[in-house]
């Protein structure tokens, strides 16, 4: 059976209104999308969505109380709550450089979770 | 008094964008002033992703997108002064400010780079009904609390506005364990991005109420609950449409002010649409030699705009001190007219003698549109007309004209830049 799956791409700003349509769960066409980014993040939000998570974890002894933290890569949007979890449970310590690997692998999806920004010792 | 070519007012994205631009233009002694403890200015706080993506080419948080641009400054050994307060700037160009080491001084610019970027309109501009308790905050204060201080302000928590700020923010609480209940808009439409909508709200279930608003606030000490109605096309609140929620937080984000008081204080004109000063192509004020970039000019969705503008202001800036701080206008000025849809156009005015190879001309529309076109006329004739499928209020437009065109047609006078649904 044909159905249309209607996304608001977030691969960039534009955000271009793209249209799915799949046949049971085979994706028959996509349509809307002004790049191959639009096309790729369509097929995926529709089989596999993604996200980047970007947090705070507790830093000691530097200029600020929080340094701020991503996935270094997008994990599956399903497991955004476990990898909060595992946020809050560290303590980094000063200094900090951006890129430094706070947690190596967060939640079981093999993505680190990196700072992103410098803290100076205070 | 001091001497500088170029004094840059505000170290957030705009001015340090400035500042590198205009050190590559080989201006020697240029100086940023900054209020706060830190260069970077809101980017500090804005821990999301998505900054970037056409600057550099990839996906950045905020503070990595600010640290690329400081450590610009930091390698081209550019003057700043953090804990910095301007409190003056003169139609002459003397600027004057103060903070604890140096006391009040005075600096004699070249060129003067506004760059203060904007704030947030606050809920006394907003004449809602109700008390005033403990618990509403502004998204901006609320994202400082959260994201630099690690304060958490609430656990139950009603949005009014969706802005962008708005929406990153009922991410960010709903990640940080609040339970995020609504966000209300007044208008038919959200003030945000698409992108928010889909990864800060549709993500986790958070309703998006278009056309309300909130009718109520409830607590005396601290805030206990909101009530909140449909609006009609006046924007008034249709009676038996209330609903009320409890809650111990209430965030605001309904809208961005540029902050403009220093340049009102200099004589700037200022556009009674954007806030932001009047600018012609060289992104220049009505004041010669002072320049103006960024959220202070105009309110912006994307930072990378913000750069990619700055720098041009710094551009435009050293070339007015290599120029021996003199307006390089030749010929008459062509104005921008905005119509049919299009709310404003920055710049304003061209000057084809100032114009380099190009100008960007950015805009907002004052509705939603749908598989429309973004029209360029010069005089009557149309010479433009780039088709879209959507065009709406919360996203920035821009059509980009070329000297050689705008040289080469005769007798121009007026570049109209309009909406046309076909």
């Amino acid at each position: 059976m044909e159905s249309v799956r209607e996304l608001t791409c977030i691969g960039c700003p534009m955000g271009c209104l793209v249209s799915v349509t799949m046949d049971g769960k085979e994706i028959k066409s996509v349509s809307g999308n002004s790049c191959a980014n639009g096309d790729r993040y369509a097929r995926r939000e529709v089989t596999n969505p993604t996200r980047i998570v970007t947090s705070t974890a507790i830093v000691r002894d530097g200029d600020l109380p929080r340094v701020s933290v991503k996935t270094k890569t997008d994990v599956p949007k399903d497991k955004i709550f476990d990898v909060m979890k595992e946020i809050n449970k560290i303590q980094a310590k000063a200094p900090v450089r951006i890129g430094d690997v706070l947690i190596p692998d967060v939640a079981g999806t093999g993505v680190p979770v990196i700072a992103t920004r410098n803290i100076q010792k205070a | 008094m001091m001497n500088y070519d170029i004094v840059i007012v505000g170290g957030g994205p705009a001015g340090l964008a400035a500042a590198a631009s205009a050190r590559k233009a080989g201006i020697e002694k240029i100086l940023i002033l900054e209020r706060d403890d830190r260069l970077g200015g809101i980017l500090n706080q804005c821990i999301h992703n998505g900054f970037g993506l056409h600057t550099f080419k990839e996906e950045l948080t905020g503070p990595e997108y600010a640290q690329r641009f400081i450590d610009q400054v930091l390698e081209k050994k550019i003057e700043y002064k953090l804990h910095t307060m301007v409190m003056d700037i003169s139609s002459d160009r003397v600027v004057t400010a103060m903070n604890h080491t140096d006391g009040m001084f005075r600096i004699q610019a070249g060129a003067v780079i506004l760059a203060m970027g904007c704030r947030e309109r606050p809920i006394g501009a907003l004449a809602t009904p109700g008390y005033r308790p403990a618990g509403i905050f502004s998204a901006g204060t609320a994202q400082r609390l959260v994201n630099m201080e690690g304060y958490m302000p609430g656990r139950e928590v009603v949005i009014l506005g969706s802005g962008d700020i708005g929406l990153i923010m009922a991410r960010r609480m709903t990640l940080e364990g609040a339970k995020v209940k609504v966000v209300a808009e007044v208008m038919p439409y959200s003030g945000g991005l698409k992108r928010n909508i889909v990864q800060c709200l549709d993500d986790f279930g958070i309703p998006l109420k278009l056309s309300h608003t909130v009718v109520d606030v409830e607590g005396k000490e601290h805030i206990s609950a909101v009530t909140i109605a449909e609006v009609g096309p006046d924007r008034k609140p249709i009676p038996g449409t209330e609903e009320r929620y409890t809650c111990d937080t209430l965030l605001l984000s309904v809208g961005l002010i540029p902050e403009n008081e220093l340049s009102r204080g200099a004589g700037v004109a200022i556009s009674n649409i954007t806030n932001g000063p009047v600018v012609n192509e060289s992104l220049e004020t009505s004041i010669p030699g002072v320049f103006a970039c960024g959220n202070v000019l105009h309110v912006h969705d994307l930072v990378d705009y913000v750069s990619e503008e700055a720098a041009r202001a710094g551009e435009n800036a050293a070339k007015f001190v290599s120029a021996g701080c003199r307006d390089m206008a030749e010929g008459e000025d062509i104005q921008l007219i905005p119509a049919d849809g299009v709310r404003y156009t920055v710049p304003s005015v061209i000057n084809p003698g100032r114009m380099d190879r190009m100008v960007t001309v950015r805009f907002r529309v004052g509705a939603v549109y749908k598989n429309a076109a973004v029209s360029v006329y010069f005089n009557d004739e149309r010479v433009m007309h780039n088709k879209k499928r959507i065009i709406s209020p919360g996203e920035m437009e821009q059509v980009i004209l070329l000297k050689d065109k705008i040289t080469a047609f005769k007798d121009l006078k007026s570049i109209t830049v309009r909406i046309e649904q076909d």
